[in-house]
């Protein structure tokens, strides 16, 4: 633990002068000591927060998100309200100290896009005509940021929204892929985000092999995206059974309260 | 949208019709509609174009600005995309700053340019870690017949083809403004190319009717050599399976190369 502290220490040394040589090292490890289609450990938690109707936490690498779930309830202000379905009102937002340089609270160009992005990912999964009038309100916090938020953004916002009982066709999870150092990788972080060839996040619905949200920035053959791809559905497999995971234990936990 | 009912019969009659590779307006499903491309239409303006892609009209202006470079990359010019979606443009627009569908927008020109470095950035730079210029695209959508995001991608590069940068000359680390013109380094040439889904079928170039009642909407960039440099998927609360992502991407790759002579002609 300590051994790892310290290279963690010399890594963020090393990410603030400037670029790093090299993200990945002959034997085709990446600077974080993780092979190329290796996820970053995962850990969630559902049902987190008291005062939410749905809740969850979770760590991905040195991301720390937490999202709260509020309704269906009456929708506001009025005039955003269907008639004959739910809506989402979705915010991602990052906390100001979550960022090496502090980030003004206000809404940025890029929190506005991903709160859209991130809505549309989870819009297919849930059951919105069962709540005509209503609203769904989503709320991302981003507490620490270590590339792939919007990813672990949603892969939280859908823990929250089961938490909250609403009825779903899936979960979704989402996950990133992409390349860097001319390698293709899974799940990255803020360095290979930056200073990688190319980015792709990918939202999933397993049972339903349907991909909810797409993006890509960078510079990609066809090849090399269909390949990205496959890798950020097989990562989304792994972090959705860790999700479906998280869901049983808050309910197994009671139940061995109640036995005590 | 969803409410209506003239919607839901608009959705069944186009879905119909897809059933039989047909479209309301006759096309082929990766067919888009005429294309006008009309370069330097502001003169005001450094650089600026005007497309219509049937009845959508867009059009961009560029104009060139000094400033800082950001700290991370001092020694590259700036760029900056930004979208009005014009109250005059369509009934559902209305005035007031850019909210989410103008600020994708803007994002996913500005990706397209910026992934594929389509300008070369480096050469726009002054006195490194100083003085850089910026060049502000900013998109004007005139009139909204649906698919503004390839129509606005083409109208940012066919201005960025047109842009004229003055020639200067640096005194005391000030600009000084010299005679004569020259082009703006483009040396790269990104085409978006957007597919709406509705029900199990791809097409391409949605008029207004047909983006009302898309499942889901996928947009690929790609640059001049058939690279994939920007993708946005959006609109709506369907998905994409990966064959229809491949497919995607094949049919992308021919198409973009078609809208590229188009563009770079013009």
């Amino acid at each position: 633990m300590k051994a790892n502290k310290k290279k963690t220490k010399k890594e963020t040394k090393k990410m603030s002068n400037k670029k790093p040589e090299k993200l990945i090292d002959k034997k085709g490890i990446r600077l974080d000591g993780r092979k190329l289609d290796e996820l970053r450990p995962v850990k969630m938690e559902v049902g987190v927060l008291p005062n939410a109707d749905g809740s969850a936490y979770l760590e991905q690498g040195k991301n720390k998100v937490l999202v709260g779930v509020y309704g269906p309830k009456e929708a506001h202000p009025r005039h955003i309200a269907q008639q004959d379905r739910a809506v989402i009102q979705c915010r991602y937002h990052m906390a100001p100290f979550s960022v090496d340089e502090r980030k003004s609270p206000a809404p940025s160009r890029r929190d506005i896009e991903l709160s859209k992005v991130v809505r549309e990912a989870l819009e297919p999964a849930v059951f919105l005509e069962y709540y005509p009038k209503t609203s769904i309100q989503v709320y991302i916090e981003i507490l620490q940021a270590d590339g792939g938020t919007r990813c672990a953004g949603i892969t939280t916002a859908a823990l929250a929204l089961a938490d909250a009982g609403i009825p779903m066709r899936d979960l979704v999870v989402a996950c990133a892929a992409g390349k860097a150092d001319g390698k293709l990788i899974v799940d990255l972080m803020d360095t290979e985000d930056k200073v990688g060839d190319a980015d792709v996040p990918v939202a999933f619905m397993p049972n339903l092999n349907a991909i909810t949200l797409l993006q890509m920035d960078g510079n990609l053959s066809v090849d090399e995206f269909n390949n990205a791809v496959n890798m950020a559905v097989d990562g989304c497999k792994q972090i959705y059974a860790l999700q479906k995971e998280a869901l049983k234990s808050k309910y197994v936990t009671v139940e061995e309260a109640e036995e005590e | 949208m969803t409410d209506s009912v003239v919607v839901r019969v608009k959705k069944k009659r186009i879905a119909e019709l897809l059933e039989s590779e047909k479209r309301v307006d006759e096309r082929g499903l990766t067919d888009y509609r005429e294309i006008q491309i009309e370069s330097g239409v502001i003169e005001r303006a450094e650089g600026s174009a005007r497309v219509h892609l049937g009845k959508t009209d867009v059009v961009v202006g560029v104009k060139i600005g000094t400033g800082t470079p950001f700290p991370d990359v001092p020694d590259k010019g700036v760029l900056t995309v930004n979208a009005e979606l014009v109250p005059l443009a369509s009934p559902d627009f209305e005035p007031g700053p850019p909210g989410e569908k103008a600020v994708e927008l803007a994002r996913v020109v500005d990706r397209g340019i910026r992934e594929s470095k389509a300008i070369d950035l480096e050469k726009l730079c002054v006195e490194s870690g100083k003085l850089v210029f910026v060049v502000f695209i900013d998109v004007y959508v005139l009139n909204h017949d649906g698919n503004l995001i390839d129509a606005s991608a083409m109208a940012a590069l066919a201005a960025l083809i047109n842009t004229k940068m003055f020639k200067y000359e640096v005194k005391d680390g000030k600009i000084v403004k010299k005679p004569g013109y020259t082009p703006l380094p483009i040396i790269n040439y990104p085409i978006a190319v957007t597919f709406a889904k509705i029900g199990n079928k791809l097409i391409l170039d949605t008029g207004l009717d047909e983006e009302q009642v898309m499942d889901a909407r996928l947009t690929m960039t790609m640059t001049k050599d058939g690279n994939i440099c920007a993708i946005q998927k959006g609109g709506g609360s369907g998905y994409f399976t990966q064959e229809e992502i491949v497919e995607a991407t094949k049919i992308a790759q021919k198409k973009t190369k078609e809208l590229r002579k188009l563009v770079v002609k013009s």
